[in-house]
């Protein structure tokens, strides 16, 4: 569990953290949203004291991070930024093993995790680990920064922008990532960015910033159906609102489910029931359907998804 | 292996050339005593010339990484304008004279030139050093501060692997021009390569100055190949891609 209590940071005439206040429960991921400069960084920055901040308190599982000694606090941080900062002279394997290796675990265990690592985040080519960051695509890098992170099983995740420098597409299937390492390790995270689709898909809480200051901090849907002002309804768009909704919710969760799976109908396109009620609308304004049969994982069908689930689901 | 080829060979040519050139002298010139340099071997003001350029550079090279280290730390960064300044106007200055203000001051011999060489020499290896440190990406220092390592570490495990080659070009600069400057050492004192030079110029003895010559430029060739195969090296130890910074 995170708490800051009243915290702000000044910089010099600038206030560029005011006073801001809020708790990330264990296991929770919230992510900081707001425009460039509005001083997510520098609140991310004095949880790991990276930056000392200049009024207010910092608690981690109770205790003042100004209380527990730098190297520890560190240590038990995962930490991931934009640029990756993976080190150019050193390989896949030993940048992952950067932690541990601090940690002083012994080179079996440590080579282990790093293969561990690599098949977590989809990585377990033949010789990916010899490689150098330099001959890493900006996925492959940024994963392994994530990778890095994870090494030595950190309680907490502090990301900073870590897909910002993505294409789309890459970015969409780290993010996907990040819900899957999120369902299996359950990390307290903090992730920063200033895309608020990105803060939607993957907040359990969104805290919304902005100069400095917290303007409304809750659940997603709540953020987009009671925006705190006109400048978070801004921020999330109050055109598509309703759209933002639909990707907040699962199909398997509105669906209508068979008592008994059948088997599937190929001829007939699908959805998953992971996939989010956005995509089975979108699927469904294509094909011009009213409905969708839902797929499980081996591709049989156990529900059915209507459009009058998704009206009901969109507001 | 391959790389220490150069230099080695290098080094076998110089000392050959130092130890043969009084037999090798009479042979190419027949008849004519005078034309080797006698009051000292040669291979006795190599060593002594080396010797002084290693104590200086060894010592200078020191302070000057130390000093780049400590300007570029949190607590020492407001003397980093200072130290740069200095390391930029002092490289303007010509090492004879260098030298020839080192006399006032120091006095004649080995050690005044030994103290002059090592002023001179600090600046190459001081500009490189804070170049180097400041090459290096804000988000590694970032991500391994973050991520746990101690100031030491950081400095230890990243900043000089990586600013390192580049420290080395500073080093080798810094010994080159002071295999140079060392010899004219010998016009204030110091016993170096120089003497038979010196000693050639003032008694009209063309061949004096040719031994003393051929042999401070052997022996600046030589150091130049080692340096080179050094950084060569530590391309190849600290970075995925050898032959380039
Ligand atoms: N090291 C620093 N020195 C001076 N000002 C800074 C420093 N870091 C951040 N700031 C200022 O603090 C404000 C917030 O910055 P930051 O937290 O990086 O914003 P964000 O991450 O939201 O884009 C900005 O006005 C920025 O200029
Ligand atoms: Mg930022």
């Amino acid at each position: 569990m995170i708490e800051l209590k009243g915290v702000s940071r000044r910089f010099g005439e600038v206030l560029a953290v005011n006073a801001i206040s809020l708790v990330v429960e264990t296991g929770e991921v919230c992510v900081l949203v707001g425009s460039s400069g509005c001083g997510k960084s520098t609140t991310l920055r004095m949880i790991n004291r990276l930056l000392p901040s200049t009024a207010g308190e910092i608690l981690v599982d109770g205790k003042n991070v100004c209380d527990t000694d730098l190297q520890t606090l560190r240590l038990n941080m995962g930490y991931v930024i934009q640029g990756t900062g993976l080190f150019p002279h050193w390989t896949v394997a030993r940048n992952i093993g950067l932690v541990p290796g601090l940690l002083k675990w012994p080179e079996a265990r440590i080579r282990e995790r790093v293969d561990e690592l690599l098949q977590l985040l989809g990585l377990d080519q033949e010789g990916f680990v010899d490689k150098y960051p330099h001959q890493l695509s900006g996925g492959q890098a940024q994963r392994v920064g994530v990778a890095r992170a994870l090494a030595a099983d950190p309680n907490i995740l502090l990301m900073d922008e870590p897909f910002g420098a993505l294409d789309a597409i890459t970015r969409e299937t780290l993010q996907n990532e990040m819900l899957r390492i999120k369902q299996q390790l359950g990390k307290t995270t903090v992730f920063v960015t200033h895309d608020i689709d990105e803060a939607l898909r993957l907040a359990d809480r969104i805290a919304v910033m902005d100069q400095g200051r917290l303007i409304q901090y809750d659940a997603p849907e709540a953020i987009l159906r009671r925006p705190a002002s006109l400048f978070v309804e801004t921020l999330v768009g109050s055109q598509d609102r309703g759209l933002k909704m639909t990707g907040l919710q699962r199909v398997g969760d509105a669906m209508q489910r068979h008592l008994h799976p059948r088997p599937r109908d190929l001829d007939k396109p699908g959805v998953r029931e992971h996939e989010t009620l956005r995509q089975a609308l979108s699927l469904m304004l294509w094909q011009g359907t009213e409905s969708l049969p839902v797929m499980d994982e081996d591709g049989a069908e156990i529900g059915i998804i209507s459009r009058a689930q998704i009206w009901a689901g969109g507001h | 292996m391959a790389i220490w080829r150069a230099p080695l060979t290098w080094l076998v040519i110089l000392l050959a050339s130092a130890g043969l050139m009084p037999d090798l002298m009479p042979v190419l010139f027949p008849g004519q005593a005078s034309l080797v340099y006698q009051r000292d071997s040669f291979l006795w003001l190599l060593q002594h010339h080396v010797m002084l350029v290693a104590a200086s550079a060894s010592v200078g090279t020191l302070l000057a990484i130390a000093g780049g280290i400590m300007v570029t730390r949190p607590w020492g960064r407001d003397f980093l304008p200072l130290v740069s300044q200095i390391a930029s106007i002092g490289q303007t200055v010509p090492p004879v004279a260098v030298l020839a203000l080192a006399v006032p001051v120091l006095g004649f011999g080995d050690g005044p030139t030994v103290m002059a060489l090592l002023l001179y020499g600090l600046l190459p290896v001081l500009r490189n050093t804070l170049a180097g440190l400041d090459s290096i990406p804000a988000a590694v220092t970032e991500a391994a501060r973050g991520m746990g390592m101690s100031s030491a570490q950081v400095l230890i495990k990243t900043e000089l692997p990586l600013a390192g080659r580049v420290i080395l070009a500073g080093i080798r600069t810094s010994v080159t021009i002071n295999i140079a400057t060392a010899a004219i050492g010998s016009t204030i004192g110091a016993r170096t390569l120089g003497d038979p030079v010196i000693a050639g110029l003032v008694n009209g003895n063309t061949a004096y100055v040719l031994e003393g010559a051929v042999l401070i430029g052997l022996l600046a060739i030589t150091t130049d190949s080692l340096f080179e195969a050094l950084e060569r090296f530590w391309a190849r130890r600290f970075s995925a891609t050898p032959g380039t910074v």
